[in-house]
């Protein structure tokens, strides 16, 4: 076989191996519909707020409900000290309101 | 048309020839691009299938979760402070929350232990997740012991396992009834640890955040949207981990194409000339580098993309386990539905193909359009 077949055939089936993925993710996505349907059903039930991604601090582990100053908090001056905490950035919400304070005033002090 | 796409698989021929003469160099080239693709694809196939899943999942959590703040801190909700939100058009209903954490020190984990109203369960007994059933290797009928922060030791009987299908929420779960929740952390009657209310028309939500916090000013209201919102930005590209990782991928893939941009080596300068002694035209020599860019470029492209595909959703990313795992002992394995942004793979696509593409042939153009004689000799 000549080179140029034999690389045009190994990026045929590459390109194939590519197509394959979205088919499979579609495959999956009907197949896991199901599990979603049970998880979200779940956290209705249950009144959940956040998904388990970190057990190890209780700020990442409740990531929405944590506020800025619990990562700091262990003791004055304490450094936040998980490594999920360097992952993830505080709650939306909260960081907003925290810009917002920040940016009332109108002078430096 | 026939006589173009014979000269181009001769070209191809000949570059695979060439690419063969420095084999070595050429199939680490390679196996380096693919692998940069493969981390590369595999964070954006991760996050966005997480992102599009806890919105999926957290779309039924509670409308407003209010906390209440003393000294900036959370702290618990005393007697009374239900009724004193009053009656608030809009809110359906209004119920108080237990729950806290737990670390066992038998594992080494934390868990979150939780009296939940929706569900009936009868005094000592416990529902489990499904990570605490593997840390702990209990089964539903079997008896627990957990030592509570008194130093008491409490003894429950395992009722049920919760599904591995809901473990991306609930995989440190322990559920408990709300007698058990308040004997175990001596938790005083009638307080709890924050209220989740209901809230049946969504753009009522805001109104009645604004009505807690002037009913309660030492309260926080956590708005269901903000919860969202924050799993919408998780393991956003300019946060943490991800920039570290995307800046020394950049910052790679940089030294690797000025690397080839900068110049040719010796080998390659003569074998320019060499073609372009024997009658080559600059544009066939251009081609030629062309191909050989395409054919690396997208080799490892699909081959990157087809192997992240493959580790993030029959894997379980397990490569990643190590970073998102920290400290903890406890970790979920729940598996992810795959959604695929394809925004994000064309992005992927076009700053992985096109600048090496691009940065092959600009030192050529650059050889090919210069004297062979001088080429060969420089």
């Amino acid at each position: 076989m000549r080179p140029s077949n034999r690389a045009l055939l190994l990026l045929v089936l590459a390109a194939i191996g590519f197509a394959l993925t979205f088919v499979d993710a579609a495959r999956l996505r009907v197949a896991g519909a199901a599990r979603v349907a049970e998880t979200a059903a779940l956290v209705e039930q249950l009144g959940l707020t956040d998904p388990v991604l970190f057990t190890e601090a209780r700020y990442t582990r409740h990531l929405s409900q944590a506020d800025l100053q619990s990562a700091f908090q262990d003791h004055p001056v304490a450094l936040e000290h998980f490594p999920s905490g360097s992952l993830v950035p505080p709650p939306a919400g909260i960081l907003q309101a925290y810009e917002h304070l920040d940016r009332k005033t109108a002078s430096p002090d | 048309m026939n006589i173009w796409i014979e000269k181009q698989r001769h070209l191809i021929d000949f570059t695979l020839a060439s690419l063969a003469r420095r084999k070595g160099k050429n199939l680490g080239l390679l196996f380096i691009y693919a692998l940069l693709v493969f981390v590369l694809a595999s964070v954006s196939l991760y996050t966005h299938a997480l992102r599009t899943e806890a919105q999926k999942v957290l779309a039924g959590s509670p409308e407003i979760v209010l906390q209440r703040l003393v000294a900036g801190r959370h702290d618990l909700i005393p007697p009374g402070y239900i009724e004193k939100i009053g009656r608030i058009r809009g809110v359906q209903k209004k119920e108080g929350r237990l729950w806290g954490y737990y670390y066992d020190s038998v594992v080494k984990a934390n868990y979150t232990f939780m009296a939940p109203r929706g569900l009936q369960i009868n005094r000592g007994e416990i529902i489990v997740g499904p990570a605490l059933e593997r840390s702990r290797g209990i089964a539903a009928g079997n008896g627990i012991s957990f030592r509570s922060y008194s130093g008491e030791l409490h003894t429950f009987i395992v009722a049920d396992v919760l599904s591995q299908n809901s473990e991306l929420v609930s995989a440190d779960l322990v559920l408990m009834h709300e007698e058990d929740f308040r004997a175990f952390f001596k938790y005083p009657q009638g307080h709890y640890t924050d209220i989740a209310l209901s809230v049946a028309n969504p753009q009522e939500i805001k109104n009645v955040a604004l009505k807690l916090m002037d009913a309660l000013p030492d309260s926080r209201p956590i708005l269901r949207d903000e919860v969202l919102r924050t799993y919408a930005s998780i393991f956003d590209w300019r946060e943490g981990i991800m920039l570290a990782l995307l800046s020394a991928a950049i910052l790679a893939f940089g030294i690797f194409a000025w690397e080839k941009a900068a110049g040719l080596s010796a080998e390659e300068k003569r074998e320019i000339g060499i073609l372009k002694a024997i009658g080559w035209e600059t544009g066939d020599v251009i081609k030629m580098k062309f191909w050989e860019g395409l054919l690396i470029s997208l080799t490892a492209f699909l081959c990157g993309y087809v192997a992240a595909y493959l580790h993030v959703f029959h894997l379980n990313a397990n490569l990643f386990e190590a970073v998102l795992q920290g400290w903890a002992v406890l970790y979920p394995s729940f598996t992810l539905t795959p959604h695929i942004d394809g925004l994000q793979i064309a992005t992927l696509f076009f700053f992985t193909v096109f600048p090496y593409t691009a940065a092959v042939l600009v030192p050529i153009w650059r050889a090919a359009t210069t004297d062979p004689d001088t080429v060969m000799r420089g």
